[in-house]
């Protein structure tokens, strides 16, 4: 079955530790990464000074969904979304992510391979 | 591919590594000799299992190239950068023949001890002061005592102990105990912990709190994530946070929106303190403070109409600002008067489980240790403490600017030597310049520590490296839980920051060497003996122990001193077991006697009710200043990939946050025709320092904030460039000696006036500041 990764952007708060945990579990030197964050700043509109802060990771070319993690058994999930401060990144089968969405607003579902 | 491991040690992560002050539970994976790789322990209730970019990034800091392996003596001259290796025996000779010889010429108090913020050191540092004989332990270079100082003597003197947003952190089930309630409301007041887990309270709880249906009002002068999340944001002008919560207390007390159970019962004072928050009218606070008078009536009206149940999670600014105390008690009393104390979903009382510490906190226990003389000498010589009686009373630190003052002019009396740890004064200190000159003053100096930074470069004669949390034992007892620290490795000869404490103090006073005959080992498990447990029984039990895990009941009602709720109901808070707080009187002293016996002991007069003063330098304060240097500049925001001033040199966290940067308005942008990315002079009345421009729209117009502890490891670490502390370390701008009146609070940190000025066609952009290509063993071959 085909597995996916789920973004709540409602709490992505932007702490980074998805990208490192990334770096650790993978060797990746400097420059690659299989996710990176991005920081999106947006005024709330022409009547107010609120402005948005938002985080969106991004899976990259080099995320496999940490197969020879999950496939060693040391874990059930990929180390980004085992060290997501705010558990905004939920990693499971596509079908079930799909019905989590449906009550999720503001998410991304990603299938980086 | 996965990573290669051959053993999993469980331990707990508190600096040196990820540097923080969190007790987050970890799994270090280890091969052979090596940690390979280490993450966050999914059974550990504090954090459930995550880690932080800092955490995760360990073995890129633990085998880092320009780790200090080895004891190092300077030869040449200081600044030169040219050191030998020398074994430790050497390292502690020659220390103990120095310090000696000041003690036998100047005193011991003519060394000054010196520690960074409190984490595994408060510890280490106070055991080898006091063992030497010194009163003089200190955070050399934090102006004002800016490190919650401040709001933790304020709720001492007021409620008589101390208090911190219920997330269930003190209940071991977490959010599934049924005691536990999630806060209605939490003020998140001058903090952003989205981005690290000051005073150890883990960020990310904030957000499991508004996952549970927590609501949020955040009072900041910056926008952020967690402002674009709340119900309601209050843009203050930097500093004038006193002012917005005596206008808060004004306006729940005017329309009788306060708990009267709670006052008439458990507080004292509350016509004092009516008094003079009316003088607060929402009008003149709304002019004060840039804040829309609507914003702070709304502001009071939802955390009042939530209280019982509600929350305010506040941050190191209030340590930092005019009269901090103060202002600290301000909201220490507007918790009160809504009755949040020690209730489910709000300001829970903290104190340690099973009253574990890990070094003697108070009078009674130093005496313990050292006997009353020792104890009298202490309070008498400490510096600052004729001036400020708070010195006495409260907390054993100096007062910092002071000890700059003295050991610039030797009066009242000569300082001659300083022994840092886990600090950087002379890349850190609040007016950099002058932290160096009175380093360089000193005829000797020790720094330990894990790299070369300014200060080992430019003042230290010996060297001594730390090992990290990953390469020693320790235990951690800050409000919950009780746990222990396992080594897995060792590198090099670093040495834990323990061991060296105890050695030394052994070698300083042979009656510490007779009472813990096997050094910190035997320390260890005396300081955990009130828990009924040893490091090796926490460590048969998997590591650590929760304050309720011997007597969970269901009763929201806890007669026992460190479990929560509403203990002053049922005397658990009071030594003589009467209900109450451990206050004079048992109640919340919302007019506080305290406040005004501890200052009392000194020279200066101390008011025993919340007030606001202004900044040292503001538009109202100084305005001739204000005239040439028109923006407010915050400082101290935090990086999550970097904690103070470490982690430049870790390539995995660097690259994500590579430059030292100062936010500005688009405004403020146009106005100086610079661009987003672009190398800009901010000045201040004592200096100016290079940042790169970082457009943010959610910073009021009058308002720039730049990061703090901006230091250049990859540039020149010989004098006099010191790794760019001169020319990027953001408190080369902030002043010295502007302490306000209880000796605590009052430095410019977060409310100095500056301008930014373009950088001109040709101007210096020197040091080059280009991490990439440095410690090329983590880049990828350029083929």
């Amino acid at each position: 079955m085909a597995k996916g990764i789920l973004v709540d952007m409602t709490y992505c708060t932007g702490c980074h530790a998805c990208e490192v945990a990334c770096k650790q579990e993978n060797s990746f030197p400097v420059g690659i990464s299989g996710i990176k964050i991005h920081e999106l700043i947006m005024e709330n509109g022409l009547n107010t000074d609120r402005v948005q802060f938002d985080y969106y990771p991004h899976f990259t070319n080099h995320c496999n969904l940490c197969a020879g993690r999950i496939a060693s058994g040391e874990d059930t999930k990929p180390a980004c979304c085992k060290h997501c401060g705010t558990a905004s990144l939920i990693y499971g089968e596509l079908d079930e992510l799909v019905e989590q969405m449906k009550d999720m607003p503001r998410s991304v579902l990603h299938k980086p391979v | 591919m996965s990573i290669d491991y051959d053993r999993v040690v469980t331990s707990t992560a508190w600096s040196p590594g990820p540097g923080c002050h969190g007790g987050c539970g970890v799994k270090i994976y280890v091969k052979g000799d090596k940690v390979v790789k280490v993450e966050g322990d999914e059974n550990h209730p504090y954090n459930h299992g995550r880690g932080c970019s800092r955490l995760l990034a360990m073995t890129q800091f633990m085998y880092h190239p320009d780790r200090i392996l080895y004891p190092l003596k300077r030869i040449g001259p200081r600044g030169d950068g040219r050191f030998e290796r020398i074994s430790w025996d050497e390292a502690y000779d020659i220390i103990e023949e120095k310090f000696n010889k000041i003690k036998q010429d100047y005193g011991a108090n003519s060394v000054i001890f010196i520690q960074g913020t409190g984490r595994d050191i408060g510890g280490p540092m106070s055991i080898v002061a006091y063992n030497y004989g010194s009163a003089n332990w200190s955070q050399l270079g934090l102006a004002g005592q800016a490190c919650y100082g401040p709001r933790l003597g304020a709720m001492s003197a007021i409620q008589g102990d101390n208090s911190i947003t219920d997330a269930s952190q003190f209940l071991e089930k977490r959010y599934d105990d049924p005691r536990w309630k999630a806060p209605k409301v939490i003020i998140v007041w001058a903090q952003d912990p989205t981005r690290g887990c000051q005073d150890g309270f883990y960020g990310n709880w904030i957000v499991d709190c508004m996952k549970r249906g927590s609501k949020l009002i955040v009072i900041d002068p910056r926008q952020n994530f967690l402002t674009s999340r709340a119900e309601l944001h209050l843009q203050l002008r930097p500093g004038t946070d006193a002012a917005i919560a005596m206008a808060m207390i004004n306006v729940i007390i005017e329309n009788d929106w306060y708990n009267h159970e709670f006052v008439e019962n458990w507080c004292s004072g509350f016509e004092e303190l009516k008094q003079r928050a009316s003088e607060f009218t929402l009008d003149k606070v709304a002019a004060l403070t840039w804040v829309p008078k609507e914003t702070i009536y709304e502001a009071a009206k939802m955390y009042a109409e939530n209280s019982p149940g509600s929350a305010i999670q506040w941050g190191l600014p209030f340590d930092q600002i005019g009269d901090g105390v103060h202002a600290a008690q301000a909201v220490n009393d507007l918790w009160a008067i809504c009755g949040n104390l020690d209730v489910p979903g709000g300001q829970v009382i903290a104190r340690n489980g099973y009253h574990v510490s890990a070094y003697p906190f108070d009078n009674y226990q130093l005496a313990d240790m050292f006997g009353d003389e020792f104890v009298e000498n202490v309070v008498q010589k400490r510096i600052g403490s004729d001036e400020y009686g708070w010195l006495r009373k409260w907390r054993c630190y100096i007062q910092p600017d002071l000890a700059i003052d003295q050991m610039l002019t030797q009066k009242p009396y000569p300082i001659r030597a300083t022994w840092t740890q886990t600090a950087n004064p002379v890349a850190r200190g609040a007016d950099v310049k002058l932290h160096y000159q009175a380093m360089m003053a000193m005829d000797f100096n020790v720094v330990v520590d894990l790299f070369h930074n300014a200060t080992t470069m430019s003042v230290a004669d010996i060297i001594l490296p730390a090992s990290t949390f990953a390469e020693r034992t320790g235990f951690r007892s800050w409000f919950e839980p009780v746990q222990i620290i396992q080594p897995a490795v060792q590198v090099g000869e670093c040495k834990n920051d323990w061991d060296i404490a105890c050695e030394m103090a052994a070698r300083f006073n042979p009656e510490f060497a007779k009472r813990f005959p096997n050094g910190f080992a035997d320390y260890m498990n005396w300081r955990l003996e009130p828990s009924g447990e040893t490091y090796e029984s926490l460590k048969a039990k998997g590591g650590w122990k929760w304050g309720d895990a011997e007597t969970r009941t269901e009763e929201v009602e806890s007669k026992v001193p460190w479990i929560p709720y509403y203990r002053y109901k049922t005397g658990a808070l009071r030594p003589d077991g009467k209900p109450g707080f451990r206050t004079p009187s048992g109640k919340v002293e919302l007019f506080s006697s305290q406040n005004v016996d501890w200052g009392a002991t000194g020279r200066t007069i101390v008011d025993p009710l919340p007030h606001f003063q202004e900044p040292p330098e503001s538009e109202v304060a100084t305005p001739d200043i204000f005239k040439h240097f028109p923006l407010v500049m915050i400082t101290g925001r935090r990086s999550p990939v970097f904690f103070h001033a470490e982690h430049r040199n870790i390539p995995w966290l660097r690259e994500l946050d590579p430059y030292p940067d100062v936010e500005i308005h688009p405004n403020v942008a146009r106005d100086v025709k610079v661009e987003e990315g672009e190398w800009v002079w901010v000045e201040s009345a004592r200096g100016r320092v290079r940042r790169k421009v970082k457009i943010n729209p959610g910073l009021n117009p009058k308002t720039v904030s730049c990061e703090h502890g901006w230091w250049l490891p990859e540039t020149e670490g010989r004098s006099p460039y010191l790794y760019g502390c001169f020319d990027v370390s953001i408190n080369n701008l902030v002043p010295h000696g502007t302490q306000a009146r209880t000796g605590y609070g009052g430095s410019g940190y977060k409310t100095t006036l500056v301008r930014i000025k373009k950088m001109g066609e040709g101007s210096p952009c020197w040091p080059p500041v280009s991490v990439w290509g440095r410690w090329p063993q983590y880049y990828k071959e350029t083929k």
